[in-house]
Parts: structure tokens; C-alpha cells; sequence
């Protein structure tokens, strides 16, 4: 193996930050004009290497990197995203980072305009110069070209659609001259088909002109049809490095998600036959809800009486939108049917007085009045919404806080939830990650609802507090035959509480499985992929 | 055909501003009882007179700090040069571009500062612009009140208290009309002064020009979003600071020119309502604080001043009572401004719920 050859050389790479240990001892290679595939499921560390590798502030701010990389033989550092575009990396990242008011040319040439020279710029300065539309113009349009696109290089931005705001995104960075290397996030996520085929056709003209890419994508069959190289990663850790040839989607599906496909530990009370399929609590019908970074576009499911129903899938593609639009807390349209009645959306005191409860992913923000003792936090809702923890005095006239009542709630919860705290009195600022999810869930318990909405209940608490949290969300599931529908990125939670999993993929459910599925079924509904032909395409291929 | 009602729809919204003004300029003009060709005349003088004054804003905007209150700083680097003029006794056309030279480096100097602050308060640029002004009054004030005719010498006694020391509060200017009668013609009866028009029309080409420059370009840029200009290699504060100044010098210029037309200084509160007044002009032309155009800028002088003339009078029709003259301006100025603000964010949101129900269309197409 030549090393002249080698573009980037990845060589121990580790992060962490603040102590919580995100990459570990990452080794790779790739060679000039090459595609690597990079695969993980969120969280993984994808993200946080190709922000090591771009020089984000971040990185420097939390203490730097472990390990080398090297670019074309030399060791590099970057310090800002600057460097990194002037040593010849381009990234195209997963949010857009176009200016929607200006023409795909001027996009494509931000602050490299054309321009020419006039009388006022010869004295003031180079800034002064005027742009050259024409050369402007023709610029772009040889780099959208190049991408084998057909697109007005005159559009603005905010009157394209997704697909073609992603070609111009590239088409920016592929007109610097000096690229070498290409860093592409999840670039076909928000593509039709077709446009994915022609994207990724218009990689590989570009890997064949010299330029070496690094494609992310959650796609798996993109990856291996278009990838020379496969790196997979799983909890930070290197878990395969290979080139693409004769690797089977199942394969990464597995190195993806399985850390334990052998041994699965998930725990289930309940059978299938315990539950009526005809006795259904919350029906949801042609369900959008508007949540930015979360868009729910068309969501169809019928959860049964009893059950705790999972919702999965990576982040982004709309499962938190879902709990956070029945509750009215972001515009939403559709139909949901709670208890045979049409539940009015966009409004969210009446969701929680006809039975409902959430317990948002926003603790600190939503979930909690962090500068009121436990016991208001608990009792808050409950008092809001029904009257509870009230004394009424003069007919109703006036309404005064039943203190003994809230004080004896809050001991209840905090000795069945242990709750960590010095008294009832305690601040909810003072609580640490954990027990403030459990003063959340106490909350909604005391609410008494029929179903209750739990979103990433796990998230940022230790593994003590997660079990404890799971734990009481069963047994209260199972004591007072509440309904639960859980959202969480993490499927092995999920699959540890639920009976049935809905996978989200681009804001509509991809496929509703039995917690007992294999990890590899849920991994192909979340890469987007259709179970059945997928299955049928592997065999021909056997 | 849903198109099309959707797209006049957009346009009703958009320009839901001056709608409401020519509508009320409508009602308004009969009960005033002015002839047209009073009208005409007003209006003219006060084109001339503030659209350069409104066209300082125009840049700002593009770089998306919104509406600059700041301007006023330029104002009063504009009032301290023509009060230095005055006192050296020079006249007509020399005497304002000396005041303008004069005044340019204070203006910077203002700008400068303005836009360094303001770079500090992303997102607040319109009212830490405001409080800007405010505070920047008060070291204008000390400075004419107590540093003039006593450390820095001025020799007129006319412009003087009579204490010795500290500008008066009223000075007539020797410069008074000096680029209005250049080239003044009348046309139908109305004095048109073709010597300011020229100036405005300059100040307009070098706008649009301006529009087209790489740093235009780039202020274009930062205004719709400073994150992707920042990390495409733009200098982001810098850029900001730069609109701040051009703006900050315009407005300096502007108020010559508009004092010139007025004959007047109102030393301590003339340049107050500068920056008010401009806005109201701006806005009430259908410009919002992230979009705002020459067009916008002519139409919204004219318009705005229109109403400035007839409603007073309208009112004291109304009820008889002269009084209620200064209350109706001061009214409607104010008025405008909470207005426009109000409509502004009414449009945003309703272009919201149009985006959304593109996006349910794009949904169920794709079904």
C-alpha cells in the first residue's frame, strides 16, 4: 500500500467531554478518490468526529482532541472551520446552511464572488468592487453541472425545493477549487428517489475526478451501492472498517445497532393475547404537527387500551413532534380519536383535563418550575387542570391551596419514586438530572391520567435513575392500566418496556413492530427501508 | 385561480401598511379642506426636505439591525457642524460643505462606536439604537451647553446664552436655502428645487449601486443570517460596523440638508425626532425592519408627511380646537411606528401559517 496514496489518515482519534467519553482509539484510512461510508446510530460519534476533523469551535472549547490526523501526509489541527475550507475539506452539513434571499449563484459563490473593479474600489479597497453577474452566473452553472442537475443558477434559495437547496449546497462546496475532501451529512435524507440516484451518480463523477468523499447516511443500500469503503461506528468505537464489496445491509444493521443481538433481555409481563384489538384508547389519523428539527408530516397509528406503546427512530425525523403536537404544545392538524371522542387539537389545557398527561423531553424548560419547592411542582397540574389540592371557600369565590393535602401527595411520590431530596421543600433547581425526571413523572401520575405521554425519559439521567425511571413507568402501568406511549431514540429501552414499537422515519411511521422483533427489523425501519423487499432483495442476491 | 387569490393575497398583506395610510389619508384630506395645490406644494418642499434623511435607514436594514435610531447621532454631528459654520461666517453652498467636512469625522467617530455597541446587543439593535440616542444626547448637550464658548472658542455672540458660555437654543443659519435655490424652478406654481433633487437622486444611485458591491453583497448576507455569512469567511461585526457608519454619516448629511430647508436649529431637541420621524416615513412606505427599499423610502416620505399636513388640520376641524395641531403629530408619528411594528409581526406570522399550508399541500401531494 502506497502511502502517497492516502488522502486522510485518521489515527486514535478520542474526545470526550466533560468526562462523558463520546470517541475512543478511532483508526482509519482513506485513499484519494474514494467514498467512505460512515454508519452509526445517533449518538454514536459520527458527528463528533467530522467536527474534529472540520476544527468546530466546539471541539476547542471542550479541551481539544486525542490522536492524529494527518491530510495528505501532514499532521492537522484546525482551530476554525476556516482552515479546514483552506486546506481543501468541504462539509456539507445536515441543516442547511444557505442564505434563503439569494440566488443559488450567489449562494454557491458566497464570499468568493466574481467582481470587478471600478473608480471607488481602486481607492477604498477591494470590498468596493462591483459583482460580476455574467461570471457569477457561469461559475455556478459549471458547478451545478458538474452535479448533473438542472437548476437556474437565478432561483432564490426560498423558492426551491428541499432537493435542489441540497445539490446547491454541495455545488458550493465542490466550486472551491482546492477541495480534496468532502464531507457529506446525511445528503440524501431529505431527497426523492430519484434525486438520490442523481446525487449520488454525481458523487461518483467527483470521486473519479480525484475528490475523496466521507458520506453519511442512514440509507444503508446507498451506502453500499455507492461506497467504496465501509467504517462503522457504534458507542464511539471503531466497530468495522472494510471495504463495501459482498457486505449485506443485515450485516451493518447489525454492527450498527446490535450490541446484543444474542441475549436479548427484554422483559415482558404481558402477551400479546392480553390485549383487544378492538378496545383502542388513542386512534391518530393524517397527524402534522410543526415542530422545528422534529416535522411530523403524515403520522397514522391506533395505540390499544393498556399497552405501553413505543416510538423510535433517529433523531430528526419527527418522533418527538408527535406527543409534543397532540398536547397542543406546537401547531398540528389531523384527526386523533381519544376514548371514542375527537380529541381538538392546538389546545392543550383541554388535552390534559380529558385525561392526558405528558412528561416533556424538555425538563428543565417545560417540565418543571425550577424554582418552586417539589411538592408545587407535583401538585401544579393537577391543581390547573382538575381542581385538585383545592380548598374552596365562599361557594368557590375564592380558591386557596390546600397545603396539607399537596404535602402529603409529594411524601407519597417521593418514597414510591426515591426521590433524592432533603425535603419536600427543596428547590427543583437543587435536584440533580435523575430525580428531577422523577418530580416530572410524579407530576403526571398525580394528574391520574388514562394516557400518559413520556418523551426521552431517560435522557442525561444516570443508569441508576434510568432503571428506577422504567421501572416506575411499568408498575404504573400495570397497577392502574394506564395507557403509556413512549418516546425514546434509545431501542434498547424501548424494547426493555413496550409491546409494541412504531418506528419514525421522515415524519411517517415506517412500520409498527412486536417489541420481540429482531434489532435488525427495527434498524432497516429506521435506514428507511421496506422490510419485505429488502429481505427479498438479499435472497436473489444469496 | 387559487394561485392568483393566493398571490393577491401575499400582496394585500405585504403592503397592509400603506394601504391603511392612504385610506385614512383619504378620509382625512376633505375634512382638512386643503386645495390640491397646497398639497402639491407641501409635499414637494418636504420630499426634498426628509428624503434623504429617510434614505440614511436604508442600509441597516440590509444588514438586518433593523431600523437604525441611532441615526440620530449622525444628526447631531451634522447640527455641531453647521453651528461651527455659522459661527466662522461662512454662507450658502460653500458654508454647507464645509459643515458637511467638518462633521463627517464625527459622524465616523459616532458610527463607529454605534455600531461596536450594537454588535453587543445581536438581536436588540433597534432598541439598544434607541437608548443609543438617548444617551448620546446627553454628551452632546454638555458639550453645546458648557465645553462651547468656554474651552472651545466661539465667537459670534449671537450664538451664545448670555452667560457667555453654551449655545443658544434657536440659531438662524447663514446657510439657510442654500441648496434649495440652486436650480430652483417653478413648475404649475410649485417651487421644485432641482439642487437637493440632484443630491437625492445621487445618494439613491449610490445606494443601488452600493447594493452591488462585494460589501453590499456581503452586508445582504450577514442581514439574512449571520451564522452562515460567519462561517462562509465574512466578517460579520465588521460588516455590521461598516453599515452602521455609512448610515450614521448619511444621516449627518441628511440633517444639513434638512436644516438648510428649515433656515433653523432647534439646538437641544432638533435632532430628537430625526430618527422618529425617518422610521415613521420608512415604514409607513410598506418597509419592515428586514426588508426595506428606495421605493419604499420616496413613497413612505410622501405619504407620511402627507398625513403629517392634513391631519392636524383635520382635527381642528373636527373639534374646532387649534390645540390639538402638535398632539395630532405627535400622535400619528408614534402611532405609525407601533403600528408598522405591530403589522410587521402580524405578517410574519401569517407568512408562517402560508408556509405551513404549503407544506400540508406539498404533504398530500406527495401521497
Amino acid at each position: 500500500m502506497s502511502e502517497g496514496n492516502i488522502l486522510l489518515k485518521v489515527e486514535n482519534v478520542g474526545k470526550q467531554f466533560e468526562g462523558n467519553r463520546v470517541l475512543k482509539d478511532v483508526n482509519f484510512t482513506l485513499k484519494k478518490g474514494e467514498i467512505l461510508g460512515l454508519v452509526g446510530e445517533n449518538g454514536a460519534g459520527k458527528s463528533t468526529l467530522m467536527k474534529i476533523l472540520f476544527g468546530m469551535n466546539v471541539i476547542q472549547e471542550t479541551g481539544g482532541y486525542e490522536g492524529n490526523i494527518y491530510l495528505d501526509g501532514e499532521k492537522i489541527n484546525f482551530k476554525s472551520p476556516l482552515e479546514a475550507l483552506n486546506s481543501g475539506i468541504g462539509m456539507v452539513h445536515q441543516e442547511f446552511s444557505l442564505i434563503p434571499g439569494f440566488t443559488a449563484a450567489e449562494n454557491i459563490l458566497l464570499n468568493v464572488e466574481k467582481t470587478k473593479p471600478n473608480v471607488i474600489s481602486k481607492i477604498f479597497g477591494k470590498r468596493l468592487e462591483t459583482i460580476d453577474e455574467k461570471e457569477m452566473k457561469k461559475s455556478a452553472q459549471i458547478a451545478i453541472e458538474t452535479l448533473g442537475v438542472d437548476i437556474d443558477p437565478d432561483t432564490l434559495i426560498s423558492e426551491m425545493p428541499v432537493g435542489h437547496k441540497q445539490f446547491i449546497e454541495i455545488a458550493r462546496e465542490i466550486d472551491r477549487e482546492k477541495v480534496k475532501l468532502l464531507v457529506l451529512d446525511e445528503p440524501t435524507a431529505v431527497l426523492t428517489e430519484s434525486e438520490a440516484e442523481i446525487l449520488l451518480k454525481a458523487m461518483r463523477k467527483l470521486a473519479d475526478s480525484g475528490v475523496s468523499i466521507i458520506f453519511i447516511s442512514h440509507r444503508l443500500n446507498e451506502i453500499i451501492s455507492i461506497c467504496d469503503k465501509l467504517v462503522v461506528l457504534r458507542d464511539g468505537v471503531v466497530i468495522v472498517e472494510r471495504p463495501t464489496k459482498g457486505v449485506e445491509i443485515r450485516q451493518i444493521a447489525e454492527w450498527m445497532v446490535g450490541r446484543s443481538v444474542e441475549g436479548e433481555k427484554s422483559v415482558h409481563i404481558k402477551n400479546e393475547e392480553d390485549f383487544d384489538d378492538k378496545d383502542i384508547i388513542l386512534e391518530v389519523k393524517n397527524l402534522w404537527v410543526d415542530m422545528p428539527g422534529e416535522t411530523v408530516r403524515d403520522v397514522n397509528f391506533k395505540v390499544r387500551r393498556g399497552e405501553i406503546f413505543g416510538i423510535g427512530g433517529l433523531a430528526g425525523q419527527g418522533k418527538l413532534g408527535i406527543p409534543n403536537g397532540i398536547m397542543g404544545l406546537f401547531p398540528s392538524g389531523g384527526e386523533v380519536t381519544f376514548n371514542d371522542k375527537n380529541l381538538a387539537l392546538n389546545n392543550t389545557y383541554n388535552a390534559l383535563k380529558s385525561g392526558l398527561a405528558f412528561v416533556s423531553e424538555d425538563r428543565r424548560g417545560v417540565g418543571l418550575l425550577l424554582d418552586e419547592p417539589i411538592d408545587m411542582n407535583i401538585a401544579f397540574n393537577a391543581m390547573q387542570v382538575h381542581d385538585k389540592f383545592i380548598k374552596k371557600l365562599l361557594g368557590g369565590l375564592i380558591k386557596w391551596c390546600d397545603n396539607k393535602a399537596i404535602k402529603e401527595c409529594a411524601e407519597k411520590y417521593i418514597k414510591e419514586l426515591d426521590i433524592k431530596c432533603t425535603s419536600e421543600k427543596q428547590k427543583a433547581r437543587q435536584l440533580s438530572g435523575g430525580n428531577q425526571q422523577k418530580v416530572c413523572l410524579a407530576k403526571a401520575f398525580a394528574l391520574e391520567p388514562t394516557l400518559l405521554f413520556v418523551s426521552e425519559p431517560t435522557r442525561g439521567i444516570d443508569v441508576g435513575a434510568k432503571k428506577l425511571v422504567l421501572d416506575a413507568l411499568r408498575r404504573y402501568n400495570e397497577e392502574n392500566n394506564t395507557t403509556i406511549i413512549m418516546v425514546s431514540s434509545e431501542l434498547e429501552e424501548l424494547r426493555s418496556i413496550c409491546d409494541r414499537i412504531a418506528i419514525v422515519s421522515e415524519g411517517k411511521v415506517a412500520g409498527i413492530l412486536s417489541a420481540k422483533a429482531s434489532v435488525t427489523d427495527f434498524g432497516l425501519l429506521m435506514s428507511g427501508i421496506d422490510k419485505l423487499e429488502e429481505e427479498g432483495e438479499s435472497n436473489e442476491q444469496n | 385561480m387559487k394561485l392568483k387569490s393566493d398571490s393577491l393575497k401575499r400582496f394585500l398583506i405585504d403592503s397592509a401598511v400603506p394601504i391603511l395610510f392612504i385610506v385614512i389619508s383619504v378620509i382625512a384630506i376633505p375634512l382638512s379642506k386643503f386645495t390640491g395645490l397646497y398639497l402639491v406644494r407641501e409635499i414637494v418642499t418636504r420630499l426634498t426636505r426628509d428624503t434623504f434623511l429617510v434614505l440614511s435607514l436604508l442600509l441597516p436594514v440590509m444588514a438586518g439591525m433593523g431600523i437604525n435610531f441611532g441615526m440620530v447621532l449622525g444628526a447631531m454631528a451634522g447640527q455641531i457642524g453647521l453651528i461651527f459654520v455659522t459661527d466662522w461666517g461662512i454662507r450658502d453652498v460653500l458654508g454647507l460643505v464645509i459643515a458637511m467636512i467638518i462633521s463627517t469625522p464625527i459622524a465616523i467617530l459616532l458610527g463607529y462606536f454605534s455600531g461596536g455597541v450594537l454588535n453587543r446587543a445581536k438581536g436588540r439593535e433597534m432598541i439598544t439604537s434607541m437608548m443609543l440616542g438617548l444617551f448620546i444626547s446627553g454628551i452632546y448637550q454638555f458639550f453645546l451647553l458648557y465645553l462651547c464658548g468656554s474651552i472651545i472658542p466661539i465667537k459670534n455672540p449671537k450664538l451664545l446664552l448670555s452667560r457667555g458660555y453654551g449655545i443658544r437654543n434657536a440659531i438662524n443659519l447663514d446657510t439657510a436655502g442654500a441648496f434649495d435655490k440652486l436650480l430652483r424652478v417653478k413648475i404649475g406654481g410649485v417651487p421644485v428645487s432641482f439642487g437637493t433633487i440632484l443630491i437625492i437622486v445621487a445618494i439613491c444611485i449610490f445606494t443601488s449601486w452600493f447594493r452591488k458591491t462585494k460589501l453590499g453583497q456581503d452586508m445582504r448576507a450577514v442581514g439574512q443570517d449571520m451564522g452562515v455569512a460567519d462561517s462562509a469567511g465574512i466578517k460579520v461585526e465588521k460588516t455590521r460596523i461598516q453599515s452602521i457608519i455609512i448610515s450614521t454619516v448619511l444621516a449627518c448629511y441628511g440633517q444639513i440638508i434638512y436644516l438648510q430647508n428649515i433656515g433653523t436649529i432647534n439646538t437641544y431637541n432638533g435632532a430628537d425626532q430625526a430618527a422618529l420621524f425617518a422610521a415613521a416615513a420608512l415604514l409607513v412606505g410598506g418597509a419592515t425592519v428586514s426588508r426595506a427599499t428606495i421605493a419604499n423610502a420616496i413613497v413612505g416620505t410622501g405619504l407620511f408627511h402627507l398625513m403629517f399636513i392634513v391631519m392636524p388640520m383635520a382635527g381642528k376641524n373636527l373639534t374646532g380646537s387649534a390645540m390639538l395641531g402638535e398632539y395630532f403629530r405627535m400622535f400619528v408619528s408614534y402611532g405609525v411606528v407601533t403600528i408598522a411594528l405591530v403589522l410587521h409581526a402580524w405578517k410574519r406570522q401569517k407568512d408562517k401559517e402560508m408556509d405551513r399550508a404549503q407544506f400540508r399541500v406539498d404533504v398530500k401531494t406527495s401521497k
